[in-house]
């Protein structure tokens, strides 16, 4: 456990030490503060009270953005500077490694997630009779499970390359065809076909997120999301036991 | 300590490592000689537990490196090749981590150690970034030996230093080995010849020889060249030191006078001087001119062809095939 808190520590800590988290950061505050002005002005003009989803909507259409420029170094970078060879020959396990970068880069998502609550603080003011916490709790529930899968996706990938921009590329197309392009692919095959019915058990949008979005915490929803980060993260310290053997 | 028995290791179809075995006890420092690309990195990859060889079996410190990695791992310090620092960090900052992974106890003043110890106290807060390649290179050193191992392994841990440097980090090597076992790779062979007590030179995979440094100069220095100068006119000369038994071939030397070799363990000096000087020569030097360890590395690694090329980091990747 220590071991890990060690790397996961190292990797928070140098998210700060570079403009990276700096910019992530600003860059996701600015474009949720914007959406978050024309949405209640809509409101206004529309006449309803708006729910927390028009916060957490964007937020996780920004974090899917901003998870590939966070976990694309985590291990690219180090099998570019040769530092891999030092963290292989120390007594750390592979998986050690692996876990305590995912956990270092999940804090830093978590840190940014922390500070949007002040969004359904100032919401709850806003509206009449106040934000359905429910909502809130499971949207938030969602953002987490997600965010973890997409570090995780993030770490796989990253573990692939010496190249941060191969890493970064590879990471957002794999995250995007996640997202947006496997439930449009689900609707064409339709409900009666097998791929179909698989590709839509892995929308992470339409399926999983929409869920806990309406207030549904659903067990497989969870299972899903837990097994995509355990899964990610098996095949990244997979690959580093490769790479030794090869 | 180490103890390394049939090591074989291939990249694909080229064999970097051919069955290769030796070992090294407490308080030697061992030199590994030879070659870009003989497999003195690929070796101590293997040692480290960085990767485990295609076949053959190795212990360090009583471990296997392969069965029980992380022991090794614990006991190792190790210095790569390619010097890996996180350009991004503070000098301090890295040494602590560093030392967090190794378990080191009382972190913050074995880091103050260490640095003392490699000179870069004064440059403890800064980034490594802003450090040369000598003080990396010493940084790098530094790294190694937070944990105080019992084996150390040094990939080329002089490259890169200036000469003062140069020669500081091959005393402290020595002060090392003292209570340690020192493995170190090097092509420098003064190097070798100064700071180990013994060397292994290989060439393409395999231990060429294997021997003291004294020994080992000896030992091609059987066959003697000796220079011959000779006052006024040396007509003639050739002859009588060809007439000298045990001589076997003279010639003009390129630095001016002769030069005759002989047989090996033969000493044909004072025959050739009694010869010289009964003939009416002015013999003015006799000097036997011994092997360098350069010539000796060169003798034994050359009649084989050159080993591929391989990049500066030492990754084997873009060598296909080797017919």
């Amino acid at each position: 456990m220590r071991n890990i808190w060690i790397i996961a520590n190292r990797e928070y800590n140098l998210y700060f030490a570079s403009p990276v988290a700096y910019m992530v950061m600003f860059v996701i505050y600015l474009v949720l503060g914007i959406f978050f002005y024309l949405n209640i002005d809509y409101a206004i003009l529309a006449q309803y009270a708006p729910g927390v989803q028009i916060v957490l909507a964007p937020l996780a259409t920004l974090l899917l953005l901003a998870i590939p420029a966070l976990t694309t170094r985590l291990l690219a970078e180090e099998q570019r500077l040769g530092t891999i060879e030092l963290l292989l020959t120390a007594p750390i396990r592979d998986w050690e490694l692996i876990i305590g970068k995912w956990l270092g880069a999940f804090l830093l998502v978590l840190t940014i997630l922390v500070f949007t609550l002040i969004y359904p603080l100032v919401l709850n003011n806003l509206v009449d009779p106040g934000l359905d916490q429910g909502l809130v709790i499971s949207g938030y529930l969602g953002l987490v499970l997600l965010s973890a899968a997409f570090v995780a996706v993030g770490v796989f990938i990253s573990s692939l390359f010496s190249n941060q921009i191969a890493a970064f590329a590879t990471t957002m197309g794999a995250l995007i065809f996640l997202w947006w392009v496997v439930g449009p692919i689900a609707q064409v095959l339709g409900e009666t076909s097998a791929v179909g019915q698989f590709f839509s058990f892995i929308d992470l949008s339409d399926q999983l997120f929409s869920n806990f979005l309406s207030g549904m915490v659903e067990l497989k929803d969870v299972v899903f999301s837990l097994s995509l980060t355990t899964l990610a993260l098996f095949g990244a310290t997979m690959v580093l036991d490769v790479r030794r053997w090869r | 300590m180490i103890r390394a028995e049939g090591l074989t290791k291939d990249y694909g179809l080229r064999r970097a490592l051919d069955n290769l075995s030796f070992e090294a006890t407490k308080g030697e420092i061992v030199g590994f000689l030879g070659p870009n690309g003989a497999g003195k990195t690929t070796t101590m990859r293997i040692l480290t537990g960085f990767m485990p060889p295609t076949s053959g079996k190795a212990t360090v410190a009583g471990y296997d490196v392969i069965e029980q990695s992380l022991e090794v791992r614990k006991r190792v310090g190790y210095l790569p090749e390619s010097v890996p620092v996180y350009p991004e960090m503070s000098v301090f900052d890295y040494l602590k981590f560093m030392a967090d992974l190794r378990r080191v106890p009382k972190a913050e003043d074995r880091v103050d150690a260490v640095l003392e110890l490699v000179h870069l106290e004064d440059r403890s807060d800064g980034y490594i970034a802003n450090l040369s390649k000598g003080m990396r290179q010493r940084l790098g050193i530094a790294q190694a030996l937070l944990h105080e191992p019992e084996v150390l392994i040094l990939d080329e841990p002089t490259i890169g230093l200036d000469p003062a440097q140069i020669i500081e980090v091959r005393n402290l090597i020595r002060d090392l080995g003292r209570e340690r076992t020192v493995l170190l790779s090097t092509h420098i062979l003064s190097e070798a010849q100064q700071v180990c007590n013994r060397v292994l030179i290989i060439n393409k995979g395999r231990i060429v020889v294997e021997d003291t440094p004294e020994r080992l100069q000896a030992r091609l220095m059987g066959a003697q060249r000796v220079i011959v100068q000779l006052g006024g006119d040396s007509d003639g000369a050739e002859q009588v030191i060809a007439a000298a038994p045990g001589v076997t071939r003279v010639s003009s030397s390129p630095n001016g006078g002769l030069e005759f070799e002989t047989q090996a363990g033969v000493e044909a000096r004072p025959e050739v001087a009694r010869l010289l000087v009964n003939a009416g020569y002015d013999l003015h030097e006799l000097r036997p001119l011994g092997l360098s360890l350069e010539e000796i590395f060169l003798q034994l690694t050359r009649d084989e062809p050159a080993p591929p090329e391989m990049d500066e980091t030492g990754d084997f990747e873009e060598i296909s095939e080797v017919a």
